[in-house]
């Protein structure tokens, strides 16, 4: 993966626009963060291979961008996006990572269903 | 230190890791003893978060490389019976009780384990360790009590002394200390910073024999104070 260059992601964003793709969205802190710090309150979201066809997808923010996509009658975005990688798949995967490492929120983009 | 002998040691856990700092040291103890030991791993840990910075691997390509680093902790260990049961990371909680259960006794029938190493149930903080412990406790428990397995149970959550007392069971494995530190540094895609720590807590002055590369620790699991 490489750190996001905003007209080189919104232009992969572009093409997957008005047509169906799979998308894989999450965000955690980890199931240990409550055992480490017990004042973390743990929350996350995970959801894979989810059908969605958005209208427009748009990359907004500096470092760490905010990636959004507008559906016809809803929306999918995710915060804190730091890199991305047009897989060999054909697959646009966007991810953040914290100082540390840690992948914080992923946002994936495919036209065919991503593995079980 | 050698270790009472066994028929067949079943270890089960969910991630490629998860035997690597409490159960590698046991596991290596029993293979040079010539105990057979079968290790069932039920996911490729496709939800870890140790990425990297820059990332080394993605969402989607990270499962190969911890299903590469399980390999290799398995060599290290001298496991040839290793068992990836092809369930999702951070799933297996909302998995049907009844198939976890199932996918047990499977187990459990194929490889007659005189011991089983799993985890805790509610005393092992991830979900998927909970659930883990959970099926397999429910499917011993379903065994004439005479036939039943000798269950060690690995509790790490930080009620778990204070709930459960010490743990019953201590193994010195000192002398399979090349054997785990080759299962830790396998898995260094997510072991990276917890060596780190050990090594901070050496060199801090801390005991070697609190370490890690000494004692492993478990409950036996008792059915008269079974869990539910």
């Amino acid at each position: 993966m490489e750190i996001v260059k905003v007209e080189q992601l919104q232009e992969l964003l572009n093409n997957f626009a008005n047509e169906d793709v799979y998308i894989h969205l999450e965000t955690t802190n980890g199931a240990y963060a409550t055992h480490f710090n017990e004042n973390v309150f743990n929350a996350g979201a995970f959801i894979r291979n989810v059908l969605i066809r958005f209208e427009l997808g748009k990359v907004a923010g500096e470092a760490p961008h905010r990636v959004g996509l507008k559906l016809p009658h809803g929306w999918v975005y995710a915060q804190g996006i730091t890199h991305f990688q047009l897989d060999e798949h054909g697959r646009l995967l966007m991810a953040g990572h914290d100082q540390s490492g840690k992948l914080a929120v992923a946002l994936e983009i495919s036209r065919t269903p991503f593995t079980y | 230190m050698t270790l009472p002998m066994e028929r067949h040691v079943l270890v089960v856990f969910p991630h490629p890791d998860d035997e690597a700092f409490g159960v590698s040291g046991t596991i290596a103890t029993y293979i040079k003893q010539g105990i057979p030991v079968t290790y069932a791993c039920l996911t490729l840990g496709e939800m870890g978060r140790n990425l990297g910075n820059p990332p080394f691997a993605t969402r989607e390509t990270l499962p190969q490389v911890r299903k590469q680093e399980l390999l290799a902790s398995a060599k290290s260990m001298g496991v040839t019976d290793l068992r990836m049961m092809g369930l999702r990371d951070k799933t297996i909680e909302f998995e049907d009780d009844e198939k976890m259960v199932g996918m047990m006794e499977n187990l459990i029938e194929d490889t007659n384990p005189s011991l089983v190493i799993t985890f805790y149930p509610n005393y092992a903080v991830h979900p998927d360790h909970d659930a883990t412990g959970r099926a397999m406790i429910r499917a011993i428990r379903r065994m004439p009590e005479e036939n039943r397995p000798t269950i060690y149970a690995l509790a790490f959550s930080n009620n778990s002394k204070e709930d459960l007392g010490e743990p019953d069971i201590i193994h010195n494995i000192k002398d399979s200390r090349d054997e785990k530190m080759g299962s830790m540094r396998a898995h260094i895609s997510q072991t990276a910073w917890m060596l780190q720590e050990m090594d901070k807590r050496l060199a801090d002055g801390e005991p070697e024999a609190e370490n890690w590369l000494h004692f492993e620790r478990f409950y036996t699991y008792d059915f008269n104070k079974d869990f539910e």
